[in-house]
């Protein structure tokens, strides 16, 4: 990396996430806080920019990694350039009318709501009356709920349904349906902030983008027009077309909350702890090259090499001269996702072959080991067991977060226990191992890191966020700029576009005012 | 008649295309929040694309078909060597032809936008009743055919193209030139010159939205602070 030969690079700064699987306990917290933030509005009843899904499952839009199905992420094609897997940008402009590709509300859900009010004007009746479902697009009842955000909960529905999953590939699924070897993991998601993202890629108005200070993708209110490609192009699902605006919305990182140097809302209120926030330095110049490489199981290795050492006196020099804050630099430094993904490596992307270059990463979780018993194969005092003999498949792992390799998710899952084999050591026995370290490739000193990050976890080293400096921003020192500003809206200035006397949105029809159902004429059986 | 003649014929049109300029630049700088193609297909896939593509397709040839048709003085035409009776079978045939094609199209937008109970719900009064005035315009527009077959020598289009060149070259005596024209063919003139007038009002105004810039701009957008 000290190589002084190299061509100058064009460094830039990102804040990354790792979600450290093996301590989600699914209670769908960081879903439920980011809802009420973000998307507890009229036409986003259904979005969930943060979801917790249960695997195996087909997950939330209904099988989103089936790209056979939604023509999501990027393709590249024989001549090695990639594009994205809808379709070129004319066969996208000829699409516009019609999307083929758009998944349709039921794909994720009707959005629903209970009549309660009912339960107070029921009059007598033979039996109690019901709050009885409703849905608030049509505001009609229906009469069964068919699908939610959480269909698959803790294996709900049947296996012949969850085993669409296509996590399942290059695997013999049927035994896993049997009840002896069952396995199931959670899986939180929300939207990547791609270092080459797709839904940037397929708008057509050009209203996404990536910014250049911090990395997150958003989507300019004013001037998305609802072509909705992006939604089509996002291979993780997550961007949602808001129905009742004609505007697409995803999540925001919440960055008014980065900006002054907070966690996210989801990694905030995260009660197992297992959300991290940190900078990651990257070279803008080498995504296309990475993105567009020939195997797509090389995808984990080349985003790896993407990101730049933030120790390297070289690096540091030229992100100096691009512009980046030292502050960011020190959090560089001490960022826990630098070191997850890259120095200890036990955090890997999400569907790397998707070829968005994911900048929200997994640790996989651990899991009982099989059949321990019969096949005698735990080691004694603090040996590594196989992680093969773990109970969640590690090619299930692997087609999870390398696009099917499993030897980077065997060393990361390796590591792990080697962590948990030498505090066990150290702390029961008192007696350093270092034979399980050098196995797995670790100093004393990493591995120590390693329990201080992952198994306690302090606040303060989960997120180490700098705050933006908006001293360096183009409209330095203009107060007047600020002036009868809005803060944060969302688009056409302080005019909310959906007013009720509103001369150009021609929206007079009744809205359902906030959490107030309408009402439902439910017949009633007068009591005799 | 005469001052109706004039009102809808000599000023209307100028009142139609202020509307439609200044309430479009307003629109776009003061509400662009709600500047949008107010798609439906995300509720109901089926049966959009087939409709949706038709439709569009038909009226954007049907467009391009009025704006050449009424705007091309005789002189032009002439000199390629079509002759105006010839030009007017080019018009019936290919007015014919797009607008069976939008027809079609349109007839499934609007039934779906009515009986759908999810696309019903969710579009708001002017989702409606731009729908139905352009299925109205349309319908007008194909009764002309019949009329203009009849009239194959083209003297009815040599006046309503003489009447369109007027008003945009703003010389008088245009609605003059129409005041003996078939009631269809008013009819048909008069919803056409609303459309742009309720344009600014409607979803129509993503028609100026095309996105042909997508094709030149490189896939990643950045954006500096």
């Amino acid at each position: 990396m000290t190589n002084s030969q190299k061509k100058p690079r064009n460094i830039r700064a990102q804040i990354g996430m790792v979600l450290n699987l093996d301590k989600c306990i699914g209670c769908h917290t960081c879903s439920v806080t980011c809802k009420n933030v973000w998307t507890s509005r009229k036409g986003v009843e259904y979005a969930w920019f943060n979801n917790v899904e249960t695997k195996p499952g087909i997950g939330f839009p209904q099988q989103w990694e089936n790209q056979d199905k939604w023509k999501g992420g990027w393709l590249r094609k024989i001549n090695g350039k990639i594009e994205p897997r809808q379709g070129s940008k004319h066969k996208i402009l000829r699409n516009i009318f019609g999307n083929p590709d758009l998944p349709e509300i039921d794909d994720y859900y009707e959005p629903f709501d209970f009549d309660y009010q009912h339960l107070h004007t029921a009059k007598e009746s033979k039996n109690p009356p019901t709050a009885r479902p409703y849905s608030v697009i049509t505001g009609e009842r229906m009469e069964k709920i068919e699908s939610g955000p959480n269909w698959e909960e803790i294996l709900g529905t049947e296996f012949s349904s969850r085993s669409r999953d296509t996590n399942f590939n290059n695997i013999q699924k049927a035994m896993y349906g049997e009840f002896e070897n069952t396995f199931m993991m959670y899986l939180p998601r929300l939207c990547e902030h791609c270092l080459n993202p797709t839904c940037v890629a397929a708008c057509p108005s050009g209203s996404i983008y990536k910014r250049e200070e911090d990395g997150i993708v958003l989507i300019d209110q004013d001037k998305c027009r609802g072509w909705r490609m992006c939604v089509s192009a996002c291979p993780y699902k997550k961007i949602y077309y808001n129905w009742e605006t004609g505007k697409s919305e995803k999540c925001t990182f919440c960055y008014p909350r980065i900006e002054a140097g907070e966690p996210t809302v989801c990694s905030e209120t995260c009660v197992g702890r297992i959300r991290y926030l940190g900078v990651l330095l990257y070279d803008a110049d080498r995504i296309e090259a990475a993105a567009s490489c020939e195997n797509e199981q090389d995808l984990y290795q080349q985003q790896l090499d993407v990101f730049l050492d933030p120790f390297d006196e070289e690096v540091i020099r030229e992100a100096r001269a691009a512009g980046i804050p030292e502050s960011w630099l020190t959090a560089a430094q001490e960022s826990p996702v630098y070191k997850m993904a890259i120095d200890w490596k036990v955090a890997f992307p999400l569907h790397p072959e998707f070829r968005t270059l994911p900048m929200v990463w997994y640790v996989p979780p651990l899991s009982p080991i099989q059949s321990a018993a019969e096949n005698d194969q735990i080691g004694m005092d603090g040996d590594i067991p196989d992680v093969r003999s773990l109970r969640i498949p590690v090619q299930y792992l692997a087609n999870l977060l390398t696009a099917g390799k499993e030897e980077p998710v065997v060393l990361g899952l390796e590591r792990m226990l080697a962590m948990r084999a030498y505090m066990r050591s150290k702390i029961v026995d008192g007696v350093i191992n270092t034979d399980v370290l050098e196995r797995v490739g670790l100093t004393q000193l990493q591995v120590e890191d390693m329990y201080r990050y992952m198994a306690i976890a302090n606040y303060e080293d989960r997120f180490v966020i700098p705050t933006s400096h908006r001293e360096y921003a183009s409209s330095t020192f203009d107060a007047y700029g600020e002036q009868g500003g809005c803060g944060f809206s969302f688009g056409s200035g302080c005019s909310s576009g959906n007013s009720d006397t509103n001369l150009f949105g021609g929206n007079s029809k009744p809205q359902r005012s906030g959490g107030i159902p309408i009402k439902i004429p439910i017949k009633v059986e007068p009591a005799k | 008649m005469d001052y109706l003649n004039t009102l809808l014929f000599g000023y209307y049109p100028y009142i139609a295309i202020s509307v439609f300029i200044v309430g479009s630049i307003a629109r776009y700088d003061r509400d662009q929040y709600t500047w949008r193609t107010g798609s439906s297909q995300f509720l109901r896939a089926k049966e959009l694309r087939l409709g949706s593509n038709l439709f569009h397709i038909g009226i954007l040839l049907l467009f391009v078909g009025h704006f050449a048709g009424l705007l091309t003085p005789p002189a032009i035409y002439h000199g390629l060597g079509l002759s105006t009776s010839a030009k007017q079978i080019l018009a019936v045939v290919a007015g014919g032809i797009f607008g069976g094609i939008c027809a079609k199209g349109i007839y499934i937008l609007i039934r779906r936008r009515l009986t759908d109970a999810r696309i019903r719900a969710t579009s708001s009064r002017m989702d409606i009743f731009i729908l139905l005035l352009i299925g109205v315009q349309l319908a007008l527009g194909l009764l002309t055919l019949p009329i203009s077959i009849y009239h194959s020598d083209g003297s009815n289009m040599l006046l309503l193209s003489e009447w369109a060149q007027r008003i945009v070259t703003f010389r008088s005596g245009a609605a003059d030139q129409i005041s003996n024209i078939g009631i269809v063919f008013k009819l048909h003139l008069f919803l056409g010159m609303t459309i742009f007038l309720v344009f600014p009002f409607s979803r129509l105004v993503h028609v100026w939205s095309v996105p042909l810039g997508y094709v030149t701009r490189p896939y990643q957008i950045v954006r500096r602070r």
